[in-house]
C-alpha cells in the first residue's frame, strides 16, 4: 500500500522532499483528512494481523471489521481528492458541499452493511 | 459554422468582405437558435439548422420535447408489457417451465408465512433423503421481489393473487430494463439514441425469450439490475460522483441477490476500470466510482448467504480485488508526483514499483498454496472451452441452454440489430470517451460468451441493443437533418444542369466556370450570388474540407430514412412474429392445431400432476429425471429424488443409473430411496420430441460418469451406432427401466397395426416389454405422462420376477393388471 516503505539510499533524498512539500503544501483541512485515513490504514493493519496471526474465526466478523476500515478509507480517500482545490478540473460536477454529502451516504450505507454483518 | 455562413452570405449575396463584420454576429445568434434543438435531438433533430420561428421560447420547447420523451417513453414500456402477454392471452396466466416452478413454489411460502419462515426454510421433499436448506442455496432476490410487492398491494388492501404477481413481474420489470437502457445509452450518446435503444430492448426476442408473462425466473429481474448496475457505473464515472458509486453498489448487491450472473458485473466493470487505467486514463473520478462500487458492493455482496464468503475466497472475484488495490497505488502515486519533481519521482516509483511486484506475486502464490483462494470452478471452465463440460461434467452439459449458439438464433433473437451492431462498436470508437470503451469491451466479451452458451444470449442482447441505437440514431441525425450544404440545390439546378455539386475545389471551380457562362442569360443578383458561394465553397474547401461533405436533396434522404424505417417495421413485426409463435409457449401446456385449424391445448402435465396431488399419500415420493423436480414438487405437491437445482451429480447418476439399468438391478436402488412412484415422460404417440427416451443417453451418460463399470453409453447403441428403439435396439436399451416404462402396452394401443414412435420414427415391436418390479398407476391422456406405481417386497420372500410368474401361471384370467388408464384416441 505505501511505497514510502521501499527503504532505499537513493530515494531517501525524495522521502524527505516529499515530506516537506507535503507539509508546506497541503491545507490543514486536507490534513485532518489524512490523519483520519492513516488511522484507518493502522487500524486495518491491527485487525489483518490478528486475522493472520492469532485466528481468523468469526470470519464474518473480522470481514466486517475490515471492510468498515477499507471502504471508510476509500471513501475518505475520494472525500479527500474530490476537495482539494488541485482537482478542482477533475470533478466539475461535484461541488465540496456535494462530495461530503456523498461521503455521508456512502459511510451510512456501507455501516449498515457492516453492522448487518457483524452477526 | 462554417456552413451557416457560406448559407448566410448566399442568401444576402453581399461580397465576403462587406458582410464580415455582421455575419460573425448573425452567426452567433443563428448558432444560440439552433443550439436548443441540439439538446433535444430525439424531437427536434430534423429542424436543426432551421431557425424556430422568433415567439417560441426555448423553455417551451425543453418543455415539449421532454413531454414527447415521456409520451414515446410511456408507449415503449407499454409495448413491452403488452409483447410479453402473448403468453397469457394465447394460454393462460400460468408459470412456464421448469425452474419458475421452484420460485413460484418458494414466493408462495414467502408470501405466506413471511420472510424469517422463508430464510430458515428447510424443505424435506426435496432430494429425497436428503433434504435442502432452501434459504441458503437459493438466490432470493426474485422472491424477495414479488413478497415486497404482495405485501404492498395488500396493505392498499388489493388482494391480487401471488400466482399473479409472479406471473407478471417478468413483463413490469421488462418496462423498468427500458428504461434503464435509455438511461445507459443517454450517457453514451444522447436521449434519441436512448429512446431507440429503450424501444430495441422493449421488444427483442433475445430478452423477450426469458421475461414473456409467467416466465418466473431470476433473469427477469436480472437484466433490469445489469442494466441499472452499468449506468450508474456510467454515471458515478463520468461525475467522480461516490454517490452513484453507493448506488451502483446497492443495485449490484441486488443483482447478487437475484442471479448468478452477477459475476458478469464482477468482471465487466474491473476489467473496465483496468482498461482506463492502460490507456493512461486514470483520473480522480475513475478512483471514486470504483472504490465506493468495490468496497461497498463486496461487503454487501457477502450478505447473501448463497454467496457467502465467494467474493474474498474464489478466482472469479479476484480480478476485482486486484483492479482495487491497484487503484489504491495509482492513486497514491499520482498524489505522491503532484508533491514531487518528476526525477525524484521517477526513483521512487521504480523502487516501489518493484518491491510491490515481489510483494503481490509472492502474496498471491502463498495464498493459492495454502489453498485460501479457491480455484476456478467447472462451469467457468465450461465457458473458455466449450468441449470441457461434455468430458467432465456432463450434468452442465445436458441442459440445452448451455450448448453452444447456433448462428440463426443470432438473427432470430436479434434480427437486424445484429449487423447495426458492429457498426455502433464501431461508432463508439469514434469519440472514444470512457463510457464507449465499457461499451467496447461489453460487446467484445458478451459477444464471446454468447456464442458459447445459448442463455448467455441474454447478455448480448442490451449491449446490441445499445450500439444498434447508437448506430441507427447516428444515421437518423444526419439524414434527418434538413440543412443542406453549402450551395442550395434551387440555385445550382437553375444555374447548371449537372448540378453536381461536389466537395473537392477543381469541381467547384469548373462549377464557377459553367456559372459565369450562363451568366448573361441569369439576372445579375443571381450571378453575383453564384460567385459568392464559389467562393464560399473555396475558402471552407481549403479550411476545412470535411465540412463540405453532405446530403444534397430530398431525394437521397429519403432512400435512407425509408429504408431505415421500412427495417424497424420489419423488426417489429419479426419481433411480434418470434414472442408469439416461439417464446410463448409455458411448456407445461403444450398447444395444437385442429384439422380445422382452431387451438387445441395438450394439458397432459397438469393432468398427471393433479392425479398424483389427490391419487397418492402426502409422503410419497416420487422419482423422475430431474428435469421435472421442480414441477412434481411445484404442482403434485410430492417428494422428489432429484430437482432442477442439480447440485449433487451423484444423486442425479443415481436416478441415471436406476433408469438405465435393467428392473432387477433397479428395483434394489428404487427401494433404498423409499421411491413410491416412478414417472416418465413419453412423447412417442403425440410426436413430442422432448420426451424422456431423446434424454435418455444423458441418463446413461450422467451415471457411467459414477458408475463407469456398470453403466456404459455404447451398450445403448445398435452394433452400428444408431440410437433405436425398434426391434434393432441393443439389449442394454430394450432392458433398460426407462425404455420398459415408456413402452409398456405402447404396441397394444395400435391394435393389429403397426406401432409408430413418432418422434423417432420407428416401429416399435408387437410383443411389448413386460414390466414385473413395477405397475402402471396412471397415463395422461396424450401418453405424455406415464406414471408407475413401485411394488413392495413379495410377502412370501420371493423375488418379484418369479412371483409374477407364479401368479401368471396361476391365474391366468387376472394376468392383466387393473389400469388406470383411460381410453385413448
Amino acid at each position: 500500500m505505501a511505497p514510502k516503505s521501499a527503504s532505499s539510499i537513493k530515494s531517501t533524498s525524495a522521502v524527505q522532499t516529499l515530506f516537506d512539500a507535503y507539509t508546506s503544501q497541503t491545507s490543514s483541512r486536507l490534513k485532518f483528512i489524512d490523519a483520519f485515513l492513516v488511522f484507518l490504514i493502522l487500524s486495518g493493519v491491527l485487525q489483518f494481523s490478528y486475522c493472520v496471526l492469532v485466528t481468523n474465526f468469526p470470519f464474518n466478523a473480522f470481514l466486517g471489521g475490515f471492510s468498515s476500515t477499507v471502504g471508510q478509507f476509500v471513501l475518505t480517500a475520494s472525500l479527500r481528492s474530490q476537495v482539494n482545490p488541485e482537482n478542482k478540473g477533475v470533478y466539475k460536477e461535484v461541488s465540496r458541499e456535494r462530495a461530503f454529502a456523498d461521503f455521508v451516504f456512502g459511510s451510512i450505507v456501507l455501516h449498515f452493511f457492516v453492522y448487518n454483518f457483524l452477526g | 459554422m462554417a456552413i451557416h455562413t457560406q448559407v448566410w452570405r448566399a442568401v444576402y449575396g453581399k461580397s465576403a468582405d462587406a458582410i464580415e463584420k455582421s455575419v460573425e454576429n448573425v452567426d452567433e445568434s443563428i448558432r444560440a437558435i439552433i443550439c436548443i434543438p441540439r439538446l433535444f435531438p430525439f424531437t427536434f433533430g430534423h429542424v436543426d439548422g432551421l431557425p424556430l420561428s422568433n415567439n417560441v421560447s426555448p423553455t417551451t420547447v425543453a418543455n415539449t420535447a421532454s413531454l414527447l420523451r415521456i409520451v414515446a417513453f410511456g408507449l415503449i414500456s407499454a409495448a413491452a408489457i403488452a409483447s410479453r402477454l402473448f403468453a397469457v392471452i394465447n394460454f393462460e396466466s400460468i408459470i412456464h417451465e421448469f425452474d419458475p416452478w421452484f420460485n413460484y413454489r418458494a414466493t408462495r411460502v414467502l408470501a405466506a408465512k413471511g420472510f424469517y419462515e422463508f430464510w430458515n426454510w428447510f424443505d424435506p421433499t426435496a432430494w429425497y433423503p436428503l433434504g435442502r436448506v432452501v434459504g441458503g442455496t437459493v438466490y432470493p432476490g426474485l422472491m424477495a421481489t414479488s413478497g415486497v410487492i404482495y405485501n404492498f398491494l395488500h396493505y392498499f388492501n388489493l388482494p391480487v393473487d401471488i400466482r399473479n404477481i409472479c406471473v407478471l413481474l417478468a413483463p413490469g420489470f421488462s418496462a423498468l430494463t427500458a428504461w434503464a437502457t435509455y438511461m445507459f445509452t443517454t450517457e453514451m450518446k444522447d436521449s434519441s439514441a436512448g429512446l431507440l435503444a429503450a424501444a430495441f430492448i422493449g421488444i427483442v426476442p433475445g430478452y423477450i425469450s426469458r421475461s414473456v408473462a409467467g416466465s418466473y425466473d431470476n433473469e427477469a429481474i436480472a437484466i433490469f439490475l445489469l442494466m441499472i448496475t452499468f449506468y450508474l457505473w456510467i454515471a458515478a464515472l463520468k461525475q467522480g460522483s461516490a454517490l452513484y458509486g453507493t448506488l451502483a453498489a446497492v443495485f449490484y448487491f441486488y443483482m447478487v441477490a437475484a442471479w448468478g450472473g452477477y459475476a458478469f458485473i464482477t468482471n465487466m466493470i474491473p476489467v473496465h476500470a483496468l482498461v482506463l487505467l492502460l490507456m493512461g486514463r486514470f483520473s480522480g473520478r475513475l478512483y471514486v466510482a470504483y472504490c465506493s462500487w468495490y468496497a461497498i458492493g463486496t461487503l454487501s455482496s457477502m450478505q447473501v448467504p448463497f454467496v457467502g464468503f465467494q467474493p474474498v475466497r474464489t478466482s472469479e472475484h479476484m480480478g476485482a480485488l486486484g483492479v482495487f488495490g491497484l487503484l489504491q497505488i495509482v492513486a497514491f502515486a499520482s498524489l505522491v508526483r503532484s508533491h514531487l519533481s518528476s526525477k525524484q519521482f521517477q526513483d521512487l516509483l521504480t523502487v516501489s514499483v518493484i518491491s510491490m511486484g515481489l510483494l503481490g506475486a509472492g502474496a498471491f502464490i502463498v495464498m493459492t498454496y495454502k489453498g485460501w483462494i479457491a480455484p476456478w470452478t467447472g462451469r467457468f471452465y465450461s465457458l473458455w472451452d466449450t468441449g470441457y463440460a461434455k468430458k467432465y461434467i456432463p450434468i452442465i452439459a445436458s441442459v440445452s441452454e448451455h450448448q453452444p449458439t447456433a448462428w440463426p438464433s443470432f438473427f432470430m433473437d436479434l434480427q437486424f440489430l445484429i449487423f447495426l451492431f458492429p457498426a455502433g462498436v464501431v461508432l463508439c470508437f469514434r469519440d472514444l470517451r470512457d463510457e464507449h470503451v465499457f461499451v467496447i469491451i461489453y460487446a467484445v466479451v458478451a459477444s464471446y460468451f454468447a456464442g458459447v452458451m445459448v442463455r448467455l444470449m441474454l447478455t448480448l442482447t442490451p449491449v446490441v441493443c445499445v450500439s444498434a441505437a447508437v448506430a441507427l440514431s447516428t444515421l437518423l441525425d444526419i439524414y434527418v437533418d434538413v440543412a443542406e450544404p453549402a450551395v442550395p440545390e434551387n440555385e445550382n439546378s437553375s444555374a447548371n444542369g449537372t448540378g453536381a455539386a461536389t466537395a473537392d475545389a477543381k469541381k467547384a471551380k469548373k462549377n464557377a466556370a459553367v456559372g459565369s457562362q450562363a451568366g448573361p442569360n441569369a439576372a445579375a443578383a443571381a450571378s453575383s450570388t453564384l460567385s459568392d458561394i464559389v467562393n464560399a465553397a473555396k475558402s471552407s474547401s481549403k479550411s476545412s474540407p470535411s465540412k463540405q461533405k453532405g446530403i444534397w436533396g430530398a431525394d437521397a434522404r429519403l432512400v435512407i430514412i425509408l429504408n431505415a424505417i421500412g427495417m424497424l417495421v420489419y423488426f417489429v413485426f419479426h419481433c411480434t412474429w418470434v414472442t408469439a409463435n416461439a417464446y410463448s409457449s409455458p411448456s407445461v401446456v403444450l398447444a395444437s392445431s385442429n384439422p380445422d385449424g382452431s387451438q387445441h391445448l395438450i394439458d397432459d402435465y397438469r393432468e398427471a400432476y393433479y392425479w398424483l396431488r389427490m391419487n397418492t399419500p402426502q409422503d410419497a415420493v416420487v422419482m423422475s429425471w430431474w428435469d421435472y423436480g421442480y414441477q412434481i414438487a411445484g404442482m403434485a405437491d410430492r417428494g422428489t429424488l432429484v430437482d432442477n437445482n442439480t447440485w449433487n451429480n451423484t444423486h442425479i447418476a443415481t436416478v441415471g443409473k436406476a433408469m438405465s439399468s435393467p428392473e432387477e438391478i433397479a428395483y434394489p436402488i428404487l427401494r433404498q430411496h423409499d421411491v413410491d412412484y416412478v414417472l416418465v415422460i413419453f412423447g412417442g404417440l403425440l410426436g413430442y420430441s422432448g420426451d424422456d427416451i431423446n434424454k435418455f443417453l444423458w441418463m446413461v451418460r450422467i451415471a457411467q460418469g459414477v458408475w463407469p463399470d456398470e453403466i456404459q453409453e455404447p451398450n445403448y447403441f445398435t452394433p452400428t451406432g444408431e440410437y433405436r428403439v425398434d426391434e434393432r435396439a441393443s439389449d442394454a436399451m430394450k432392458n433398460s427401466l426407462m425404455y420398459k416404462m415408456s413402452y409398456y402396452r405402447f404396441a397394444e394401443l395400435y391394435g393389429n397395426g403397426n406401432a409408430i414412435d413418432r418422434v423417432r420414427n420407428q416401429n416399435i415391436p408387437k410383443i411389448g416389454p413386460t414390466l414385473d418390479y413395477v405397475e402402471e398407476a396412471f397415463t395422461s391422456e396424450n401418453w405424455i405422462v406415464r406414471i408407475f406405481k413401485v411394488r413392495k417386497e413379495d410377502p412370501l420372500g420371493r423375488d418379484l420376477k418369479s412371483a409374477n410368474a407364479f401368479a401368471q401361471g396361476k391365474k391366468r384370467k387376472r394376468s392383466k393388471p387393473v389400469s388406470r388408464r383411460r381410453a385413448v384416441v
